[in-house]
């Protein structure tokens, strides 16, 4: 390992113009005789929009226009989408509802856009927005997707009957029904996810400037996915032309999912700006964050688990129903079912699995993927029931855990996975040795003298990474193929920039990525410089979610340096006189092995371009792309241990240790990866102990602030102690198996176990505020009393 | 309109501004100052903390001209030329991730460190977790921010 290459903890090059206050978000962009767009939003969740007067607003100084859904839908602009097809059971294709970026004839949550104002400044801009008149007809509202179900539910969408969007199945239902009758021991449980706003720290932004001369279109915005955006407000919103759209993603202020998706805001700001002939910018309120940003989660589960005779998993089935919300988001069908359902084996050898999903709208907003996806749903389900079956049969959770491990590898489950790597005993063990798993019984002991009940969890999750190959997700009814790509371009002076389909928005890709590339080349990290996050310069790339950068992005720029070291041999060895078998490269020179004869890097590189003396047909140039396309997903997997002590006065739970151990496969910088795992379970405590999103029973968002919706601070977290197992993902070049989600799938179920575990009451649901503990807390109590 | 002039950054700064111009606005706005960011409309996230005479202000919570005559640092100079220990201590530390909050968390700790040497109080772990309860995180975990913070303390304890 160099100082700089893979394993190296570097220091991260992109830090400097953040701690400076350098860093260029898209708001602090601001162009030539900007304008400001602000939104007039329903105040309603369900409503006819009866019409519409903007005769005040047009008036008001500033003002440039007041746009609506029937002109835009007059100039062609086409609805939303779901790039995601999922079929019901009966092959009948999912009822999606339209999706218009401004609503013309009905609204469907509180914040769905009805009308964009364009003003010289952004006061101007808001102040006129107030002064629209819109006349609705309120109808009544569904929120919770149970209630969504029900005989006579307000229909959120006419071509979902039922407000069921479909109702899909996945594995044996006949088999799984059969292994149950026959189990020794059946657990069941319901269990709730709950409803979550991803609250990334810089609100969504969109900056869109129509060029009347060249008949262009550029578009700066908040998005992990650049080209993707520009694809879809291209092909599916006819927006503009793609090759006549260039978007933007510069410094982006995290995402966690919601900045996946496109937006109404951004596709109203584009053709706002070719109507207006001016460029439009448009920054979220927090407040206007809460109402309109993808949610995440909200599931309700039913769970049946059956254990044989010597407490082997003899078949799980699972009920869920998914609340995607008033509209479907571009990616919210597959959430539920090919994110969620397919990884309900969780650790463990099953033969028998069935999952029925049933999603639904309600007049809430769009649910999406946030950290996770999916998988913190399937790993809550799982390790919650894998726990509680643990307390039933009166057996160690750990043993319970380690007897019904999956052991071989590769492991084909019946949920479509094919688990390719792993050593879950192993991460199991690590886990429980760095948390004292032994000693807790003394230290709950002690805590009891002081007053507290302590607790410990455990979770063991495993989760899927880097979507693919695209092959099988297009079966599944994916829109997009999920390669990811790359160009490496080597200088004449011998730096290198890599271009790369990646976005990083908080992940540190500048430095990583660099990283893979000093060490291939023996370079100093500083002559490499990685690009993204705009169409113009990079030609194409699926961007940054699901934890795929290292795993897929990271695999494509890995097969462009073949290319590049490829070409590099073949001139040094012209140059040199020798077979390009006998050649290394490393420490920066092209050696001939077991000689003292080399060529520095820079000058093959200069060799390259000056192409006096090239091999015979050789193109001049040294430049080399590559498209990558993974063989399958990778599966990151580890054990979580929490362990929380509750005040018995206040249901007050402190969260005392939290020990991951993950096997991330082959890690690039650890001090990156354990940054990732950090905010992870930072992200999971929230979850499971701070976050709701709650609407009251008329649809409006009760949590749309950081005064109502908890999000986590220093003090509700504690330090954690991360720990590697790793085992190499034989599905990429280097081993890899991604680490942005991991944190916040495994860490709910081991926080709720671990607070049961205390109180002596697994009837809790998340968020475990105090409120909710205590009130489980006296329940046991008057169990334990009135037996 | 109103007629404000204050010293940013060391530099006098002065302007017409509509009465209810925030600082941040002003700050952003008018001075291009634009690594002081609004990451909330309640007063919650503290990714708008500066300095006004010396003290972590949120600067979405002040009015530009409340600022008059005042002296006001914001992220972009808090150093001169070399990085200042506490922005030197988040970089080591990989105190930051997406970057946002990052400014807002600097002018924070500068401050808390400043406010317990001046009360001669310790600055533990405890104390700066409580302390954050202004700065709002989502990617870091706090971990590293609190590690961070007690390297920067040391740090400008040493220079």
């Amino acid at each position: 390992m160099s100082e700089q290459g893979i394993g190296a903890r570097v220091l991260r090059k992109e830090d400097k113009r953040f701690i400076t206050g350098k860093g260029r978000y898209t708001d602090d962009i601001r162009n030539e005789r900007q304008s400001y767009a602000a939104f007039v939003r329903s105040p309603h969740a369900h409503a006819k929009v009866k019409s519409i007067d903007t005769a005040e607003a047009e008036k008001m100084d500033g003002v440039i226009a007041v746009l609506n859904g029937k002109q835009l839908t007059d100039d062609g602009i086409g609805n939303l989408i779901c790039g995601w097809a999922v079929n019901s059971k009966d092959g009948n294709p999912m009822n999606m509802g339209a999706w218009s970026a401004l609503a013309t004839d009905k609204v469907r949550y509180v914040g769905d856009a009805v009308v964009l104002v364009v003003a010289e400044t952004q006061a101007q801009a808001r102040a006129a927005a107030e002064a629209v008149e819109v006349d609705y007809e309120e109808l009544p509202a569904v929120v919770h997707a149970v209630d969504a179900l029900k005989d006579g539910a307000p229909q959120v969408h006419d071509n979902a009957p039922g407000n069921l969007i479909f109702d899909w199945g996945l594995g044996e239902e006949a088999a799984v029904d059969k292994a149950l009758a026959g189990a020794a021991h059946v657990t069941e449980m319901k269990i709730l996810n709950n409803r979550l706003s991803p609250n990334p720290m810089e609100p969504r932004s969109a900056i869109a400037t129509y060029d009347e001369a060249e008949d262009h279109y550029t578009l700066y915005t908040t998005s992990q996915n650049p080209h993707v955006a520009r694809l879809v407000l291209s092909a599916f919103y006819q927006v503009a032309p793609e090759h006549k759209l260039r978007v933007i993603a510069p410094d982006v202020g995290g995402g966690f999912g919601s900045k996946i998706y496109i937006y109404p805001e951004e596709i109203a700001c584009l053709w706002a700006s070719m109507k207006t002939r001016r460029s439009v910018k448009w920054t979220s309120s927090r407040s206007e964050a809460f109402l309109t940003d993808a949610h995440g989660r909200d599931h309700v589960s039913t769970a049946k688990i059956g254990f044989d005779a010597q407490n082997r998993i003899v078949g799980l089935k699972v009920d869920t129903i998914a609340n995607l919300g008033a509209y479907m988001s571009l990616f919210s069908s597959a959430v539920p079912t090919y994110l969620y359902a397919t990884l309900l084996s969780g650790q463990y050898d099953i033969a028998n699995i069935y999952c029925n999903v049933r999603t639904v709208y309600t007049n809430t907003a769009p649910v999406d993927a946030y950290r996770g996806a999916g998988r913190p749903e399937a790993c809550f389900l799982v390790e919650r029931i894998m726990e509680t079956a643990a307390r039933e049969l009166g057996v160690d959770p750990a043993e319970l855990r380690r007897a019904n491990f999956i052991r071989q590898f590769p492991h084909e489950t019946p949920v479509i996975m094919t688990y390719d790597a792993g050593d879950f005993a192993g991460n199991l063990d690590q886990a429980l040795e760095a948390a004292d798993y032994k000693g807790f019984p003394a230290r709950r002991a002690e805590a009891a003298k002081r007053g507290k009940l302590r607790g410990i969890g455990l979770a063991s999750y495993i989760e899927a990474c880097g979507i693919a190959p695209s092959a099988a997700v297009g079966s599944l009814g994916a829109g997009v193929g999920l390669w990811e790509s790359a160009e490496v371009r080597v200088n004449p002076v011998g730096t290198i920039e890599v271009l790369t389909g990646s976005h990083s928005h908080g992940q540190g890709h500048e430095t990583t990525f660099a990283q893979v590339v000093a060490e291939r080349f023996g370079l100093p990290i500083d002559n490499i410089q990685i690009v993204h996050g705009d169409t113009d310069k990079v030609q194409f790339g699926m961007g940054t979610y699901g934890s795929r950068s290292g795993p897929v992005g990271l695999s494509a720029i890995v097969k462009a340096l073949d290319k590049v070291e490829a070409k590099v041999k073949k001139i040094a060895a012209h140059v040199l006189e020798v077979s390009e078998d006998d050649l290394v490269v490393e420490n920066g020179e092209v050696k001939v092995a077991g000689t003292d004869r080399s060529m520095a890097w820079h000058e093959v590189g200069l060799a390259a371009y000056t192409a006096h003396n090239l091999p015979a047909g050789m193109e001049p140039g040294l430049k080399e792309g590559a498209f990558y396309d993974p063989t399958n997903f990778t599966f990151p997997a580890g054990t979580y241990v929490c362990e929380v002590e509750v005040d018995t006065e206040t249901g007050e739970t402190k969260i005392v240790q939290f020990v991951a151990s993950d096997d991330f496969g082959t890690i690039i910088n650890p001090m990156i990866v354990e940054g990732q795992v950090h905010g992870g379970i930072a992200q999971g405590v929230g979850q499971a102990m701070l976050e709701n999103v709650v609407y009251d029973e008329d649809g409006q968002l009760l949590s749309a602030s950081y005064m109502d919706y908890t999000m986590p601070r220093a003090d509700n977290v504690p330090s954690f102690a991360i720990h590697h197992h790793s085992t190499k993902s034989p599905s990429n070049p280097l081993g890899m198996k991604g680490c942005g989600e991991a944190g916040a799938i495994g860490t709910p179920p081991a926080v709720i176990n671990a607070i049961t575990d205390a109180i002596g009451n697994n009837d809790l649901q998340m968020p475990a505020t105090p409120p909710r503990v205590w009130a489980a807390l006296q329940a046991a109590s008057a169990k334990i009393a009135a037996e | 309109m109103t007629e404000i002039s204050m010293t940013v950054n060391g530099r006098a700064a002065r302007a017409s501004v509509p009465d209810n111009t925030l600082l941040v606005d002003f700050l952003r706005e008018h001075l291009r100052l634009t690594g002081t960011h609004v990451g909330c409309d309640t007063s919650q996230c503290g990714a708008c903390v500066v300095h006004v005479n010396g003290r972590a202000v949120k600067s979405c919570t002040m009015l530009a001209a409340s600022a008059e005559g005042a002296e006001v640092t914001t992220i972009e100079g808090l150093a001169n030329g070399e990085l200042h220990p506490m922005q030197a201590a988040f970089k080591e530390n990989h105190g930051l991730q997406c970057g946002f909050c990052t400014p807002g968390m600097i002018m924070s700790a500068t401050d808390m460190v400043a406010r317990y040497r001046a009360a001669g109080k310790e600055l533990t772990e405890e104390a700066i977790r409580h302390e954050l309860e202004g700065n709002i995180c989502r990617c870091t975990g706090y971990h590293n921010i609190v590690r961070a913070i007690q390297d920067g303390a040391a740090k400008m304890a040493a220079s």
